[in-house]
């Protein structure tokens, strides 16, 4: 029989606000433990949550760039279950009325060896705010659990997908897109490592062609793309494994092994009423203005999707240099600045920045944040291939220099750091000599001289052979140590053979 | 709507509240009381009555997103049962 993996995703962003989502304790990474846990976060008796206004506003812009409905008044309930790192007993989440529902996303599907396989529109069913838990730990402390409550009350914004996804590749094209999107309008720092951005995932199958889901298993806590693809992967076969053999699928909350690459039952699934939620009588109605959202609205960025459309269609790039340049913000607006530079080559302006700059920083492993060239400075040595100054070959060895040179700190008295010297391009051109022979009297000596040497291959050249004339423009790119510009070359020997 | 014991244990233990045998069937009866004074609100036509989160028609207020708490573990913890290298530590909870 033929199967179909159906896939939901269930990502909690934890949202970029200084302060948790429910008191004044921070929600900075690293402190030492309970260091930022105050007593809301602990539920000592007689305190009382208070909505952050910043994480409400991130929500908000969530749902701005996902088309979704803005609830207003949105509720806030209490989901209860027991657990240490949870010390009220129960966690407060939203329910019924959550702040986004609705929505979609626009997601771009690599296809196999690394072709476009074209879009996909993948709907939303709901984002809603919720405060995360603390984290035990369970080793070391004479058979107790330790419990460290300053990721306790820390803001997250749950965004739940419809089951729209067919295929781990899929699924992780999804998370990527939305990774880079919360990044873009600055809600989540995205730091995965840090477990600011972390997928469930909803795995069932079907047989093709059926329209009746399957018995899902969830898949808690996919800290990365390539776990999440793994864990989708082992599960969908796991559960046609388990059909095949006359088996049933169990709903099931399951765990990812990447050691031993599979998923483990965790628990069986609760049943949602097992939560008891109930609207949380410490908050009030959340009411979001009409006027507050017009304002958010007005101040939000292009957005990735609009902006590859744009790209493609003002630029005359293709779909993937287009999306390649938005995967964040940081990358686009450093690709819009060098185009500024040289309006007449966009083109070329994307193949430098998707070639050698990801090239370069993915070879060092930095960001794209920490790229020591400035966009005036890659537009400059950009600037000297179009007025044929340099060819593109010697470009790139211009550039291998500028980078090392840009990256070099100050050091010392009196030595300055090259990040930033604008005409950075031009000085190692200058100083060593790379500029293209331009001047045809000298090219022509250059060309008598190559001929002279080279009698064979005229005579081969002569005798009809076209081979023998693309090994004469290799010498004479040798002998002018490829500085000469090759159709100028051309032209030259063509003329000199046949006289 | 009609209730059974197991659901009253159930429900319980879900509230990690204790209840022995004897008390089962009195709280059962309890609950089925309170059931039937449901069972008989919802004869109310509530159609045009959007759903009441709160008791009070007043709105949330929200803060201002900065850090105002400052580091008072030590505090905190002074009433805390067992402490160690500044975690809570409790009876051993693994699922």
């Amino acid at each position: 029989m033929q199967w179909e993996t159906v896939i939901g995703l269930e990502v909690h962003a934890q949202l970029s606000t200084r302060s948790k989502i429910f008191s004044g304790a921070s929600t900075a990474y690293g402190a030492s433990p309970n260091a930022q846990a105050c007593t809301v976060d602990l539920a000592l008796p007689g305190v009382l949550p208070v909505l952050n206004h910043g994480a409400v506003e991130r929500a908000v812009k969530l749902g701005l760039a996902v088309g979704g409905k803005i609830n207003s008044p949105s509720i806030f309930a209490r989901k209860n279950y027991f657990y240490p790192d949870l010390p009220k007993g129960y966690q407060i989440s939203q329910y019924e009325t959550p702040v986004v529902e609705g929505g979609s996303i626009r997601i771009r599907v690599p296809g196999a060896s690394g072709a476009d396989g074209g879009e996909k529109v993948v709907r939303l069913v709901r984002a809603h705010l919720e405060e995360d838990a603390g984290k035990s730990l369970h080793e070391d402390f004479h058979g107790m659990t330790g419990i460290d409550l300053n990721r306790a009350g820390t803001p997250l914004l749950e965004i739940v997908s419809e089951p729209d996804m067919r295929s781990s590749t899929e699924a992780v094209a999804y998370a990527k897109t939305l990774h880079s999107l919360v990044r873009w309008i600055g809600i989540c720092d995205g730091n995965m490592q840090e477990g600011s951005f972390r997928c469930d995932a909803n795995v069932s199958v079907r047989p093709r062609g059926s329209d009746r889901l399957g018995t899902r298993c969830e898949i808690k806590n996919l800290n990365s793309f390539r776990f999440l693809e793994k864990a989708i992967d082992y599960e969908a076969r796991r559960q046609i494994e388990l059909l095949e053999d006359g088996g049933t699928v169990q709903q099931q909350t399951r765990l990812y092994d990447p050691e031993r690459d599979e998923t483990r039952a965790m628990r069986s699934k609760e049943d949602a009423q097992d939560y008891r939620y109930f609207p949380d009588p410490d908050l009030l109605p959340l009411e979001i203005s009409q006027s507050w959202v017009a304002e958010l609205k007005s101040a939000m960025p292009e957005l990735p999707q609009d902006m590859r459309v744009r790209l493609e269609r003002d630029y005359g790039l293709s779909g993937y240099d287009a999306a390649n340049l938005t995967t964040d913000r940081e990358t686009a607006e450093y690709y819009e600045m060098v185009v500024s530079q040289l309006p007449s080559d966009p083109k070329l302006c994307a193949n430098w920045v998707t070639g050698e700059i990801f090239g370069y920083l993915n070879d060092e492993g930095k960001s794209f944040g920490e790229c020591p060239l400035s966009p005036a400075q890659l537009a400059q040595l950009l600037v000297r291939i179009k007025d044929g100054t340099i060819s593109g070959k010697i470009a790139k060895e211009v550039f291998r220099q500028m980078w090392a040179k840009a990256s070099e700190p100050a050091s010392g008295a009196g030595s300055r750091s090259q990040r930033g010297v604008e005409n950075l391009a031009d000085e190692i051109i200058e100083s060593q000599g790379l500029k293209q022979i331009s001047d045809s009297g000298e090219l022509e000596k250059l060309i008598t001289r190559v001929i002279a040497e080279n009698s064979r291959s005229v005579d081969e050249f002569r005798a009809g052979k076209e081979k023998a004339f693309n090994a004469l423009v290799g010498q004479v790119m040798k002998a002018a140590k490829g500085k000469a510009n090759p159709a100028q070359v051309n032209e030259i020997l063509k003329k000199k053979l046949t006289e | 709507m009609s209730l059974s014991l197991d659901e009253v244990k159930r429900i319980a233990n879900l509230a990690r509240i204790e209840v022995v045998e004897e008390e089962g069937s009195a709280i059962l009866a309890q609950l089925t009381d309170i059931f039937s004074l449901i069972e008989q609100m919802q004869a109310v036509d509530t159609s045009a009555v959007s759903p009441m989160s709160h008791s009070q028609d007043v709105r949330q207020r929200l803060r201002e997103d900065a850090v105002t708490e400052m580091d008072q573990h030590e505090l905190f913890q002074s009433i805390a049962p067992q402490v160690e290298m500044g975690l809570y530590l409790v009876p051993k909870v693994i699922e």
